[in-house]
């Protein structure tokens, strides 16, 4: 395989706030190469949104403070790149669409100044030419009568509307990566599913590489090629979409899937909770974060972080950090029924 | 500019507002055209003359009557609405601009640029502001320019204090992370994402700072530290009128009510502008 698009290597971020230094992120490595479209997927304060954020320099800081990490795109180090460059490539060749379609577009601005923003900054085009590729834009992402449509104000479109125009200007630059941070999560289920056909109209027809950051298993099965499974800031799984949803390796994977409503088991009971609250992650922890509330959990997981390794039988890029084997707690578990 | 219209269109007192306000900017700038009689010189046959509609004795057609010193008020009020509204709008654009824009930056970088920004302006607030400019004028010495720098010292304060807090909040919307995300610099963000967001209120401390500026400058000319007599000016006129109020009720009455519709029409456009730039208020079609 090519160079990989991004490579993230050992990133952490962590908050200064008055109760204490909170890790958000803990040492999280990965690859994504050119084309792939990965999901990340994890409960709010697992750290999946931070991360994205400050690869690019968005996280405020202060209070936010990138400890350690390097975080290569297309070879150069985001991190150690001044501002200045770093502005060159937000927009342009890292486009991104935010979460509340409500509230990340400009309320006093029309759409048209905001579509056309990104390009007049980042193609020097005339104000003409951004004109004419901000409609071409609206009309992509399936805007009906563009043309009038892109003098109105954001409040005059619906919410998917909305969204959609959040992923004209996330595109608009036509950026190698998107990186789109719970961009369906605000919008009803019908909504959503357009949304995701349009996402996957655009990487066939562009080649975009992706990275969706969701809490919603289902959105993923549908749109990733490979998961990421984030908790407490760390990496727990990993893995092409197949085997992570057949045979989960993580114990909070699994509890993500037994939490999904699918098949008959819809009426028939209630749906599967993981037990416990989100880890506080106020000063270190010690081992790893989905312990306490993790049932296979074993002594050795309350002391030491397990890192993250490929899983023993697999080829296909599978990883998972967990020093306990799920499949054969979970074979142990059905062979003598409590 | 057909929204324009049809907005003024809907709004009667946007419309009264606006035209009142045209009539007397046309006219202090055609006033040296009019063929009004000279508002310096006058004659003392015609002292305290009382307007000619009255149906009293008047030496000559003085529509709104003569002061002390037999001058056409009339004359006087279109004269002093050159040098007055020269000063106030001088005053509450400079002041403004230099308000909203540190305003702006005490709220976007916050930490210490904010907390000296705002110190100065306790300070600034803890002294009367009528004092200051007494103090600044009388060692500087009055004419137009410092007139208008004076008042827009005792304005931008206020533009500041209202600003930076609007932008506290605007600051952690999610739009402006998101135009961080396609790459808009931060003096982008402050000028063309957040200031949009903001003009509303500034706007709204700007008509009421004109009014302000309007009286403040008639103070000044009062205590006799503003406009130098004999230039006319409105404040001034109703320094010297309350002398002769009982005899003479048009002295004061006709430069009062000059500052009155001023400030008035300035209210009214100013409520006018606020909704006409609120997107949400124009949508309606």
């Amino acid at each position: 395989m090519s160079a990989p698009l991004l490579e993230v290597r050992n990133l952490s971020v962590v908050f200064d706030t008055p109760a204490g230094t909170v890790h958000a992120v803990n040492d999280v490595s990965y690859t994504l190469h050119d084309g792939e479209t990965l999901g990340i997927v994890g409960e709010s304060g697992s750290g999946k949104s931070v991360h994205a954020l400050s690869m690019v320099g968005l996280v405020p800081c202060p209070p936010g403070r990138i400890v350690s990490g390097e975080v290569l795109f297309e070879g150069r180090d985001l991190l150690k790149m001044p501002e200045r460059d770093l502005c060159q490539l937000r927009g342009g060749r890292i486009g991104f669409v935010f979460q509340d379609p409500m509230t990340s577009l400009n309320p006093v601005l029309t759409v048209e100044r905001q579509l056309m923003e990104p390009l007049l900054r980042h193609r020097n085009l005339s104000r003409s030419q951004a004109k004419s590729r901000a409609v071409e834009l609206l009309e992509l992402v399936g805007i009906p009568h563009a043309k009038e449509r892109i003098r109105q104000y954001p409040h005059q479109f619906s919410g998917g509307m909305r969204q959609r125009v959040m992923i004209a200007i996330g595109i608009a630059c036509d950026p190698k990566l998107l990186i789109a941070d719970e961009a369906t999560t605000a919008l009803d289920v019908t909504v959503q599913a357009q949304v995701l056909d349009l996402v996957r109209d655009l990487k066939k027809r562009f080649g975009t590489t992706v990275i969706w950051i969701t809490h919603d298993m289902g959105v993923v099965a549908g749109l990733a090629d490979t998961v990421q499974v984030m908790y407490g800031g760390r990496i727990m799984e990993r893995g092409p979409v197949g085997p992570i949803f057949k045979t989960p390796r993580s114990a909070y994977t699994w509890g993500l899937l037994r939490s999904l409503p699918h098949g008959e088991a819809r009426t028939q009971r209630r749906l599967y909770q993981i037990p416990g609250q989100p880890p506080n992650l106020l000063d270190s922890q010690q081992g790893d974060p989905f312990a306490p509330r993790n049932e296979f959990a074993t002594p050795r997981c309350f002391h030491e972080v397990p890192p993250l390794v490929q899983v023993p039988d697999s080829t296909s890029g599978h990883l998972v950090a967990a020093w306990y084997d799920l499949p054969m707690a979970l074979r142990a578990r059905q062979e003598k029924p409590a | 500019m057909k929204p324009f219209f049809s907005a003024l269109f809907r709004s009667k007192a946007g419309l009264f507002g606006w035209i009142i306000l045209i009539v007397f900017v046309a006219v202090a700038i055609a006033a040296p055209w009019l063929g009004l009689p000279n508002p310096i010189r006058g004659s003392l046959t015609a002292r305290l003359a009382p307007p000619t509609w009255t149906g009293l004795f008047s030496p000559g057609p003085h529509p709104f009557g003569t002061d002390q010193l037999g001058r056409d008020i009339l004359s006087r009020i279109v004269f002093g609405s050159r040098t007055t509204l020269l000063i106030a709008c001088g005053a509450v654009v400079l002041g403004g601009i230099v308000g909203v824009t540190l305003g702006i930056i005490a709220g976007y970088f916050r930490g210490f640029v904010d907390s000296l920004l705002m110190r100065l302006v306790d300070i600034q607030l803890a002294l009367p502001l009528m004092l200051l400019a007494l103090l600044v004028v009388a060692a500087v010495g009055p004419s137009t320019t410092n007139l208008v720098i004076v008042l827009a010292l005792t304005s931008w304060i206020r533009y500041a204090r209202i600003v930076r807090g609007q932008v506290l909040a605007v600051r952690e919307r999610e739009f402006v992370l998101s135009a961080k995300a396609i790459g808009a610099s931060t003096a982008r963000i402050m000028f063309s994402h957040i200031l949009p967001n903001i003009l509303t209120p500034a706007l709204v401390v700007a008509t009421l700072e004109l009014a302000r500026v309007i009286i403040m400058d008639a103070a000044l000319s009062f205590i006799g530290l503003g406009v130098q007599p004999p230039a006319p000016s409105w404040g001034r006129m109703l320094a010297d009128g309350r002398t002769y109020i009982s005899g003479a009720w048009w002295i004061v009455t006709f430069p009062g009510l000059a500052i009155v519709l001023t400030v008035l029409s300035v209210n009214l456009v100013g409520d006018w502008l606020r909704d006409y730039f609120d997107p949400r208020q124009r949508s309606v079609r």
